[in-house]
């Protein structure tokens, strides 16, 4: 597949929020204001460009049946399918503390920044999404999986910073009590997945 | 012992992994031949749609072994390549090979004396996959009937295309247009009378039935030197 | 996440022993959720995997059937070993309890639900990601006993399918005038002469209640009919 078509489509059309509702719980909660919207939209760029590409190779070359063939023709039957789940989440969860622990080290700036966003995002769907999606597709190699997980990743963040924006300005408005906060953000991040819809179908 | 401590928390994470392993692992190995029968009949069943024969996934085997006839497994020249088996073959791995180096499966069947070649189909729809299977009847343009499946179409939509209205608009259809040039056939909107290469569309899905179209013309296409020489041996009979 | 689920102090002072199994307050962990204390619409977890499966009523009954079995069972193993596990490595613990279970949901599905685990593809595994199931094992199965935490689960999961249900009921009702798959509003034939029912008088479905933007909107609108009705869930700002 294309790489740049790859990168738009997983960015615009497939996007995690608006066609699949991934990490909705995250993009709810931490979606007030727009300075900590950045935040985690920036560590979720950051960790689905880490974790797919690994979940990738991890699945190609150790878990799909015939990926263990690399070590020997008796080893070509092995299946072990059935373990990519706790193996995803598992490089997932101890991913994140890696990465914690280097941003901390090597760039404090950037972990004052992403700190504490980053514990967060091991349960955050739009990561483990991101892997299962990328087992589907059977992407051809690790370059792909890396654009299409980069490119989730800012779909994620294109999203939350336009709820964010949209929320700090709708506390001027007069919503209807009921609506207030959580129902008045569904019916937004409704209309602007009908706005993305119009992406839908575009190929380059 | 103390439960904070570098030892227990150690212990306790190995005890945890092999009581998971051993669990997972068992289920998994108890499971998996159900789960390879169920993946093999569907085939099987999807198989025997395409000719007319509507059977339950239970009893697909069966009927499979009864009809099907030969399972070939072609190469780009339209030859038969010997050592390669057509069931196992997976078009999602071939398509990324180069056309020379891939291999075509056919179905032939056999029922009540008519003999159908049934030809496996793959390509993309909107979101995802799609694939499914063309049976054609002995002249080898007429649809005898088809179906389709896929991965993530939307449901009510691109989803459709595994609803039996849609499938059953194939039959009777023809691939190749007047001047005997393969054309496949195109999935189109738009109401009044649709020719012979032509069906209606799902209305919102154009993307899934565009889809749809080149998948069915693109499989085809790599048949033809096959199709060619069948029917001089038809001729010839 | 916004309203953290809070023990409330009557389960400090009633002795395990001495408790019925359907006492009052057991009774409340189940029916609680389902309105007041709602997983989706009041405590704000789980709506990642909820939404996209609710196309159709049959996928939304199934992840809720799924979903119900994961957290009740995770509840209750958490629940047993809560004295057992090291805090520094909880997290984990859970997470791998949480992953085994719904990889033996998953398998199971595979062997015996062929066809709905096909349905529901990649939403399976995302239970794992599930907040509900985190959510409830750290606010919940932590502190308390199995049978609690199993009622716990069940009622979490239940107020977690009504949404899916509700939504799920919408959109296939409005969407394709179809409910679990049978035509309730009439059959929609090419003409109307050929439409019986509703369609028969010049119905149309709503091709857009099947796409993604249509969950999020009929959500936002059960979250307002809940708060109306029920306004101490009105959120102050």
């Amino acid at each position: 597949m294309d790489y740049v078509n790859l990168f738009v489509k997983s960015i615009f059309i497939e996007n995690m929020i608006f066609a699949y509702f991934l990490g909705m719980c995250s993009y709810l909660a931490v979606s007030k204001t727009v300075k900590t919207a950045v935040g985690l939209g920036a560590a979720v760029i950051f960790v689905l460009a880490i974790t797919v590409p690994i979940n990738f190779l991890l699945d190609n070359y150790l878990l799909r049946p015939g990926a263990l063939s690399w070590l020997g023709a008796e080893y070509a039957n092995i299946d072990l399918s059935f373990l990519s789940f706790i193996m995803f989440i598992a490089v997932i969860a101890s991913m994140v503390q890696l990465v914690e622990m280097i941003v901390e080290k090597f760039a404090p700036a950037l972990y004052g920044a992403l700190g504490i966003f980053l514990p967060l995002i091991a349960v955050n769907c739009a990561i483990l999404g991101g892997s299962l999606f990328m087992q589907q597709k059977d992407f051809g190699g690790v370059g792909e999986s890396a654009i299409y997980g980069i490119g989730s990743g800012i779909g994620w963040f294109l999203a939350i910073l336009a709820i964010a924006a949209i929320r700090e300005k709708i506390t001027y408005s007069n919503v209807p009590a009921p609506l207030r906060g959580l129902g008045i953000t569904f019916i937004i991040t409704g209309l602007m997945a009908i706005g993305f819809m119009s992406f839908m179908g575009v190929s380059l | 012992m103390n439960r904070e401590g570098n030892l227990y928390t150690f212990i306790f994470a190995i005890v945890m992994v092999v009581i998971v392993a051993f669990s997972l692992a068992f289920a998994a190995t108890s499971l998996k031949p159900k789960q390879s029968e169920n993946v093999k009949k569907e085939k099987m069943q999807n198989i025997l749609g395409t000719i007319g024969i509507e059977v339950e996934r239970e009893a697909a085997e069966e009927k499979y072994k009864n009809y099907i006839k030969e399972e070939l497994s072609l190469v780009s020249d339209g030859s038969v390549d010997e050592q390669s088996v057509a069931f196992d073959v997976d078009l999602n791995k071939e398509l990324k090979l180069p056309e020379d180096k891939q291999h075509y499966p056919l179905y032939i069947a056999e029922v009540e004396g008519k003999k159908y070649y049934v030809v496996p189909l793959r390509g993309a729809g909107l979101w995802n996959a799609i694939w499914g299977y063309i049976a054609l009847e002995d002249d080898l343009n007429t649809i005898k009937g088809v179906s389709f499946d896929h991965a993530g179409e939307t449901p009510g939509l691109g989803a459709e295309i595994t609803q039996a209205w849609f499938q059953d608009s194939f039959k009777g259809k023809k691939i190749f247009d007047g001047q005997d040039e393969l054309v496949g056939i195109t999935v189109s909107k738009g109401s009044g009378t649709k020719g012979d290469n032509e069906v209606d569309a799902i209305s919102g899905a154009t993307i899934t039935g565009d889809g749809v179209t080149d998948m069915v013309k693109e499989r085809l296409l790599h048949y033809l030197p096959y199709f060619k020489k069948e029917k001089t041996q038809l001729a010839l009979n | 996440m916004s309203k953290k689920a809070e023990k409330s102090p009557i389960f400090l002072f009633v002795s395990e022993e001495k408790e019925p199994l359907f006492s009052k307050q057991n009774r409340q962990l189940v029916s609680d959720p389902l309105n007041d204390n709602n997983p989706i619409t009041v405590q704000v977890l789980g709506i990642c995997s909820a939404l996209a499966i609710t196309v159709q009523l049959k996928p939304a009954v199934v992840m809720t059937l799924a979903v119900m079995a994961v957290l009740a069972f995770s509840n209750v193993i958490v629940s047993l070993i809560r004295n057992l596990i090291p805090s520094r490595i909880r997290i984990i613990v859970q997470l791998v309890v949480v992953a085994s279970l719904v990889i033996l949901v998953d398998q199971v599905l595979k062997a015996f639900a062929y066809d709905v685990s096909k349905q529901l593809s990649v939403f399976v595994g995302l239970i794992i990601t599930n907040c509900i199931v985190m959510g409830r094992l750290e606010a919940f199965a932590l502190g308390n006993g199995p049978w609690k935490s199993f009622l716990d689960g069940i009622g979490n999961a239940a107020g977690y399918g009504l949404i899916l249900i509700v939504v799920a009921f919408f959109r296939e009702l409005l969407g394709s005038g179809k409910l679990f798959g049978l035509e309730v509003l009439g059959h929609k034939g090419v003409t109307l002469a050929e439409s019986t029912g509703l369609y028969a008088l010049g119905y149309e479905n709503n091709g857009f209640m099947l796409f993604p933007p249509m969950a999020l909107l009929t959500v936002g609108i059960l979250i307002w009919i809940q708060r109306s009705r029920n306004r101490k869930l009105i959120e102050k700002e």
